[in-house]
């Protein structure tokens, strides 16, 4: 789960970090007030899930509160990335006298965590990793003890601070760090974090996602989240214990199994067609998931037909079968539907189908085929 | 021969009470698997498919001397098993729960590394060496025995790749599921090494998807140490970066963990990469005659 620049800062905020603190607004009239609340230089920053804000025109610098208004006016509205920006957060002007980036995620190879540290503050950590890496500074953090104090120092001497600057580095990149394994966060990021003219640091700009696995035991961060950001229908499919992600193609997919669901989706490629969606309808498929996920793909208007992939291990073809005819009773579905049924009980379950005018193939290749012609 | 369970795996069943435990565990005695007790805090004397219960698996340790142990308890209360297993003394963990959070799993991993123990998952349907012992939520009788390791991250992906290369007459030594999350106990490189030193293992199937770079360390590890022919496959291909694909670790962030890379640096270590599941079958049977 992901929240806006605003709600990171927050957290931060709440973990003792510096930030620069400033204030939310929706219209162009509360823009120019907090602008003229918070006196003199102001920046403009669109709020929205996604990086790339200010090539996209999402951030601008506002000297009055008129041009505060007007820039809210311009950013308000915008589309950035797919994302429409329905909030700005208004923030203060600062005296930056150096920037660097700071971060704190997962190392997965490692299984550990790792912080990251560059004095090229202020671009995408993924441009600097990739055109530079030597220009990143790691500390792995011992999975039991976390960060040590020392290796924040080290980052820190190793950015080339001085020795009156590393103090308050170490010092925010430590509690950075709190703040990512408090918070279950699976990034924890300041970009940049300024060392300002009269040598204080602040957070400019921060962002964080959390671990969805974890949110149960994190009801604020859970309170933070914004629908408008989110794809209804996959924040819906999740409450039925439904993975759902939404595509670009005609060819609807319904799944048993993450990975047999990603390789659906790419049958549907290797056969010509467009897949609209990745979908794990869990281990159960009863009718009741089944009639859930059919809803969920007819929901969307591009699909043309439908291909129902499930492989009957634990759960059997007949039970499937019996889902799938029940879930047509309580859904109307428009478009030619393709199953293809194997593993345990798959005969008796293809015979259920064939009484309800559905025929099953066997094979994944055959399906897949059968639903691009059926689309097309 | 196989790799990690056989017929001389003794089983344990932490929460064998529960609706998902006791369920696979009568699953996993029917298919043979030796499943000498189970665990549940409160649920001393009672039985499940003819398995005694114990309340700790220190207890258990001590009256049935299991050598393996599965996991069907709550994410919640998951890593606590994990820990009770290994800090028992317990050489290999299989973890089938899903949902476990990552913060939590981190220790996880150092601390049965630490312990000399071996976690499988979690969030994996488990493993097989068919005919010998079932350990996991896979249906057994897709499964045959014979020579070709299998390794995957994927639960049904794997059972599609069995099914295939059981109907096209090539049996499994092991089939091995790792699991799907970003931290997992045993990696492909780690059951990559056990399939190179199992002598009844002639070939090696490893199936991967989008997300984090351990089919890269594979392949790097494939091209150093595996003589054996290796046919891969990976899911994901048509995945959109950003986005969570079921699996809590099957995600392409930054731009890195796609299915092209995965697939490039498998070919690269020579790695025969299928460009769908039925596909494998062939390619592992002209591997093993080009050998």
């Amino acid at each position: 789960m992901n929240v806006h620049e605003y709600q990171a800062a927050e957290i931060l905020a709440r973990h003792g970090i510096p930030v620069n603190v400033g204030g939310v607004a929706t219209t162009p009239d509360e823009a120019a007030e907090l602008a003229a609340k918070a006196g003199g230089l102001v920046a403009v920053k669109s709020q929205v899930h996604t990086g790339g804000r200010g090539k996209a025109g999402g951030i601008k610098l506002a000297k009055t509160p008129e041009q505060a208004r007007a820039a809210a006016e311009q950013i308000l509205g915008l589309d950035i990335r797919g994302h429409t920006v329905r909030k700005l957060l208004i923030a203060p002007g600062v005296d930056i006298a150096r920037e660097f980036y700071l971060g704190v995620v997962l190392d997965r190879p490692r299984r550990q965590n790792v912080l990251m540290a560059s004095a090229e503050g202020g671009v995408e950590i993924e441009q600097v990793a990739h055109e530079h890496p030597e220009k990143i500074i790691r500390a792995l953090a011992d999975p039991m003890l976390g960060l040590q104090a020392w290796q924040a120092r080290e980052v820190g001497f190793r950015l080339g601070l001085a020795a009156e600057q590393v103090g308050g580095f170490a010092n925010i990149a430590q509690r950075l760090y709190a703040a990512y394994v408090a918070e279950d966060a699976t990034l924890a990021e300041i970009n940049p974090l300024v060392l300002t003219g009269s040598g204080d640091w602040v957070a400019l700009d921060s962002k964080m996602s959390f671990d969805d696995n974890a949110l149960f035991r994190h009801p604020a961060t859970e309170a933070m989240r914004d629908m408008d950001e989110e794809n209804a229908t996959e924040v819906d499919a999740k409450h039925s214990g439904i993975s759902f992600v939404k595509l670009d193609g005609t060819i609807g997919c319904i799944v048993n199994g993450a990975g047999l669901a990603m390789a659906t989706m790419d049958a549907v490629k290797l056969h010509g067609g467009e897949p609209a969606n990745f979908l794990d309808v869990g281990g159960g498929a009863s009718a009741g998931q089944v009639a859930k996920a059919f809803s969920l793909v007819t929901a969307d208007p591009n699909v043309r037909a439908i291909l129902i992939n499930i492989f009957g291990g634990i759960t059997r073809g007949d039970v499937v079968a019996q889902g799938i005819t029940e879930a047509l009773g309580h859904v109307a579905v428009n478009v030619p539907i393709v199953v293809r049924l194997s593993g345990t009980n798959a005969a008796e379950g293809k015979q259920i189908l064939a009484a309800a005018g559905l025929t099953a193939v066997d094979s994944m290749d055959e399906a897949a085929a059968a639903a691009v012609r059926a689309a097309a | 021969m196989s790799i990690l369970v056989d017929s001389g795996t003794r089983l344990l069943v932490q929460g064998i009470t529960g609706r998902e435990g006791s369920f696979h565990t009568q699953q996993m005695v029917e298919y043979g698997t030796n499943v000498v007790g189970g665990v549940t805090p409160g649920g001393k004397g009672k039985s499940v498919a003819g398995a005694p219960v114990f309340d700790t698996v220190a207890a258990a340790v001590e009256a049935v001397r299991p050598n393996v142990s599965i996991i069907y308890v709550p994410a919640r209360f998951a890593p606590d098993a994990i820990y009770e297993a290994v800090d028992n003394g317990i050489p290999l963990v299989v973890c089938i729960t899903e949902g476990i959070p990552v913060a939590d799993m981190v220790p996880v991993h150092a601390h049965v590394k630490a312990k000399g123990a071996r976690l499988l998952g979690p969030n994996c349907p488990g493993l097989i060496t068919p005919g010998e012992a079932k350990v996991g939520i896979m249906p057994g009788f897709i499964h045959a025995p014979g020579p070709v390791g299998l390794v995957s991250r994927s639960g049904t992906l794997t059972y599609e790749v069995v099914d295939a290369l059981s109907k096209a007459g090539l049996g499994q030594s092991t089939a091995v599921g790792i699991g799907g999350d970003p931290v997992i106990g045993t990696s492909f490189v780690d059951v990559l090494g056990l399939f190179q030193d199992d002598p009844e293992t002639e070939a090696i199937v490893l199936i991967g998807e989008i997300g984090g770079s351990d089919e890269e360390e594979a392949a790097r590890f494939v091209q150093h140490h595996v003589t054996k022919p290796v046919v891969g496959f990976v899911a994901g291909r048509t995945a959109p970066p950003g986005k969570r694909m079921g699996h809590a670790g099957a995600i392409i962030s930054g731009g890195t963990g796609t299915a092209a890379e995965k697939v490039a640096a498998l070919e690269a270590a020579g790695v025969h990469v299928a460009d769908r599941p039925s596909a494998v079958p062939g390619l592992v049977r002209a591997a093993m005659a080009g050998r």
